[in-house]
């Protein structure tokens, strides 16, 4: 649990009393969702902290059931810690971030959430909430034990002291909270489990009440990519922004502010605006009014501007999408992963967004149920409200039928055995509420969502084809290579003969080489075997080229006889979770005579998913 | 019927015609006559439904046609081990004793009954003569005919099957050929096949067999072979002729159809089952209008039998083809207990006399 602050990032509202009395507009609105938003805000400010500071995420939740619906929810993380004198004000004040200075994407954006945990745990339990925090400068952490002043809106601090810690750095947070403890769809497990697949860099313990733990193991070393912080765009400000900013800016001229506060905004754009507005480049910014701050605000509107930057996106990322649905939904067997796509960089009203999707597919995954959609707004899982979520509205604006999936007339959410993983992210995600719980449906949010489900999903249109070919091909290969020598080895019986020589039978039969793999599994080892069968009357040479989801293996295969085999055995124990099988390609043998392997594409290298425009 | 020695070599001929494919490198395929609808034609001579020439194949080069070779010669090794035990089984035994041959398993009772008809349609030999035998049916006898049945003692004893058997009447056994059954003596006229037990209870109860002077024949639905072939050898043996009463609907049009032209399935052994000269005295279409009779509407798959039945050359004929077609139009049905409308004895006393012109 670590909030990093900076002082003129933060500023001071008087509003505790206010939440006090209106908890739902930020989630508290039952006993079993003030748990798990408690939980939430803790687990989304420390993940927040570690990907600021390039920190391998070790987070671990603890939840202890107290007499009368009481519980105590500690998270604890390996975050970069709080300086001392700050937390008071970190935890202990409503704050919010003057995200109009600072436009990123990051988990936790209102800055409040944390103290609005602290401050239901003090209304419902009476207990206050007790931090220990520690820098990887300071020689010891501090322990604090600290309640809210509602009238004031200050921290009460009851205990300050120095302790020893026995960790480089950290934060932990204890709250003392009335709730209810549920498992299921909308529960404080399936949300880490969520935050498990799109952070597959960290490590997640969970205690729950009944002391049963459990925990999401890393799948991958490799710290986030912190998003950088940019200037709003022009195209995105609102009036009341505009006002404030023209009171603290540090500029003169309302030229200078355009031109220097605004991001893509150049000193000739700003002057187009000003004077489309009819407005005094010159102007002090504190004079700056509502009618002048409107006229600038339609002028901003009329003009072209260059595109908002990317460079405020954080991405899950391609890798971490593919390892995290590996590692965590590897147990449910899937048939198909996936590739994950990332749509490019979009624009609604102003504010960069993107959209990644990834999928699972087939298996052991029900088929007699609706697709599970897991839905993600910059990088936090949504759990409620999925009906009113742009996410699953678009998911069920797609026709899924011509994909195989039941769908009735074509709309709604479709039926089959998918989990398809959906991120919305941008440094300002519209929701359809102050508790951030679903996106809400803009249209070009909702254009775009669609747009990259469909690339996701062309890629299981050509798993499906490709399955059904190997299928007929098995069918041929267990008919050549076990039924027709059965055939043989029976009549061969009961006339009390020689079994007779079935090569030519079954090179008439086949009169192809079959490559096929398959998976061997002893001892918790799992390997892959690479089978390739001459069944054609001559001898045979070829290249194959075995494609793994890990890399590739290049075997020449030299004057290979009819009827013999050859083998290439791989390890598996590279691959964490599920295995979704390799791919062949081949060259030097006329491709008629091939079965099970695809020619190689003579744009090799180039191959791969690309966002395409639909 | 043939000895086991003419078995086992007409199996084994089958297996070497594989066995030799496969050592010549050739694609082995089993040859038979396909056992459509299509297929069968009029014998004139015998005046029954028999298999004509369109023959299928069977090759390994396909999954199915290999599956049914593997499936064969596993069924054929397990004959051959039972002739050379004298030991015998019911169709459903092999159907379990399948569950050992794992992938060449039976998937279905019908899978291997199919099969079993297929190696019969091949080898032309019968089941009997694989040693595999159907579980008793229970179709029943009533009527003053005198026959003689070999019991476990392996003595013959001799059976009156109007006075000295139950209500239920004599009960039919699967092998009912000479070595098993002698046909001594009759009083009677006619037989009378019945679709169902209640209507054979029906007649039995209102005497229709002393009155009549008939032998009363439960058929129990679809009639098994053996319930067939013992109404051909009384038919041929004693010169009886048979009736056959059924409900009026296609599917009891079929079992007439069975009886007296031969079944489709069962094609290649008409000339040893049906009774070509079998006349129909079930419920009609035109009875239906005639008497009235209560009725059920036919369902969809009533429709498409009937319609089955109009492409069938069994029952091409002027009678058949416009009760189908009344029926179609009238879409409607009838049981043969529906006569009771007209109170019990209206079957015995005016419907049969009048179908079967004995009211003078």
């Amino acid at each position: 649990m670590a909030v990093k602050p900076k002082k003129d990032e933060y500023k001071q509202v008087s509003v505790s009393e206010f939440f006090e009395k209106n908890r739902h507009i930020l989630g508290f609105d039952s006993a079993q969702k003030s748990l798990f938003m408690i939980v939430k805000e803790a687990v989304d400010n420390s993940l927040d902290a570690c990907e600021e500071r390039g920190i391998l995420p070790e987070i671990s939740v603890r939840i202890e059931r107290k007499p009368n619906d009481i519980f105590r929810i500690t998270v604890e993380d390996n975050g970069p810690g709080i300086e001392r004198t700050i937390v008071p004000r970190v935890f202990g004040q409503l704050l919010y971030g003057s995200r109009f200075h600072v436009l990123r994407q990051t988990r936790g954006q209102q800055g409040l959430g944390i103290t609005a945990s602290i401050l239901y745990g003090q209304s419902t339990s009476g207990e206050p909430c007790e931090i220990i925090t520690k820098r990887a400068q300071d020689e010891v952490a501090f322990h604090f034990i600290l309640g809210i002043d509602v009238r004031t809106n200050t921290a009460d601090l009851k205990v300050e002291e120095p302790v020893i810690w026995d960790r480089e750095s950290g934060t932990s947070i204890a709250i003392t909270a009335k709730g209810r403890y549920v498992t299921g769809k909308q529960s404080i497990m399936e949300y880490l489990k969520e935050v498990a697949v799109v952070n597959p860099n960290a490590r997640i313990h969970f205690t729950d009440p009944d002391g049963k733990s459990l925990v999401f193991e890393r799948s991958i070393e490799e710290p986030a990519k912190p998003s950088k912080a940019t200037k709003p765009h022009p195209y995105g400000i609102e009036l009341g922004e505009l006002l404030s900013l023209s009171q603290i800016t540090e500029s003169t001229t309302l030229l200078k502010m355009l031109s220097s506060e605004f991001s893509r905004l150049s000193d000739n754009s700003a002057s187009e605006i000003l004077a489309k507005a009819g407005i005094d480049p010159e102007m002090n910014p504190r004079d700056l009014a509502k009618d002048g701050a409107n006229a600038i605000m339609e002028a901003i509107a009329n003009t072209k501007l260059m595109p908002p930057t990317a460079e405020s996106l954080s991405p899950i990322s391609e890798q971490f999408i593919r390892l995290g649905m590996l590692s965590v939904y590897g147990e449910e067997r899937p048939s198909f992963f996936g590739k994950p796509v990332s749509g490019k960089v979009r624009i609604y009203k102003g504010n960069p967004f993107s959209v990644e999707v990834g999928m699972v597919y087939g298996g052991d995954l029900p088929s007699e149920q609706p697709v599970r959609i897991v839905r993600y707004a910059n990088k936090v899982p949504l759990l409620f409200q999925p009906g009113s979520c742009a996410i699953t509205q678009a998911v069920s604006d797609i026709d899924w039928r011509q994909l195989g999936f039941d769908q009735k007339q074509g709309k709604g959410v479709p039926y089959g055995p998918a989990i398809i993983l959906v991120h919305v992210h941008g440094p300002r995600i519209p929701y359809i509420s102050e508790s951030k719980e679903a996106i809400a449906p803009i249209e070009e949010i909702m254009d775009e969502i669609r747009n990259v489900i469909r690339i996701e999903v062309r890629q299981l249109r050509k798993f499906n084809s490709r399955a059904e070919r190997n299928k007929k091909i098995g069918e041929k290969f267990n008919l050549v290579s076990v039924v027709v020598p059965e055939i043989a080895k029976k009549s061969a019986e009961i006339l009390s003969m020689e079994i007779p020589d079935c090569k030519m039978v079954i090179s008439r039969i086949a009169n192809v080489v079959f490559v096929r793999e398959d998976i061997a599994g002893e001892n918790g080892r799992k390997t892959s075997r690479t089978s390739v069968v001459n069944y054609t009357m001559e001898n045979i040479s070829m290249n194959l080229k075995i494609v793994y989801p890990f890399g590739e293996k290049d075997l020449e295969i030299r004057d290979l006889p009819p009827s013999e085999s050859f083998t290439y055995d791989q390890d598996l124990d590279k691959i964490a979770g599920g295995y979704s099988g390799a791919e062949f390609y081949f060259t030097g043998i006329n491709p008629v005579y091939v079965q099970g392997a695809e020619e190689l594409p003579a744009d090799w290298g180039l191959k791969g998913v690309e966002t395409v425009e639909e | 019927m043939r000895n086991s020695e003419n078995t086992e070599d007409s199996l084994k001929e089958f297996v070497r015609l594989i066995y030799e494919a496969i050592r010549s490198g050739e694609i082995p395929e089993v040859r038979l006559k396909s056992r459509t609808r299509e297929n069968i034609v009029l014998d004139s001579l015998l005046g029954v439904w028999k298999y004509g020439d369109q023959e299928v194949v069977r090759s390994a080069r396909k999954m199915d046609g290999a599956q049914f070779m593997a499936k064969s010669l596993y069924t054929i090794q397990f004959i051959l081990e039972m002739l050379k035990d004298s030991k015998s089984s019911t169709l459903r035994e092999m159907y379990y004793i399948s569950e050992g041959w794992k992938d060449y398993k039976f998937s279905a009772q019908d899978e291997s009954n199919l099969l079993v008809e297929d190696m019969e349609v091949i080898t032309e030999l019968l089941r009997e003569d694989f040693h595999l035998r159907p579980e008793e049916n229970g179709a029943s006898i009533i009527g003053n005919i005198t026959i003689e049945e070999k019991n476990r003692k392996n003595e013959f004893k001799r059976i009156n099957c109007r006075d000295d058997v139950g209500d239920a009447g004599y009960t039919i056994p699967y092998n009912v050929e000479s070595e098993k059954l002698r046909l001594i003596s009759h009083d009677a006229d006619m037989i009378v096949a019945l679709e169902t037990g209640g209507m054979f209870d029906r007649l039995v109860e209102n005497k229709f067999d002393e009155d009549f002077r008939a032998v009363l024949v439960h058929l129990k639905g679809q009639p098994a072979r053996s319930t067939r072939r013992l109404l051909k050898r009384m038919n041929e043996e004693m010169g009886l002729p048979v009736y056959i009463f059924t409900d009026g609907d296609p599917w009891s049009f079929r079992i007439y159809a069975s009886i007296a032209y031969g079944a489709i399935k069962t094609a290649h052994i008409s000339h040893w089952l049906a009774v070509p000269t079998a006349e129909f005295v079930g419920i009609t279409a035109s009875d239906i209008l005639t008497y009235d009779l209560p009725t059920d509407k036919l369902n969809d798959k009533d429709v498409g039998a009937l319609n089955a039945e109009l492409q069938d050359p069994r029952f091409n004929t002027e009678f058949w083809k416009s009760e189908i077609e009344t029926m179609l139009k009238i879409n409607q049905k009838a049981e043969q207990q529906a006569l009771a409308k007209y109170g019990l004895n209206f079957v015995t006393e005016t419907y049969l006399p009048e179908k079967l012109n004995l009211k003078s």
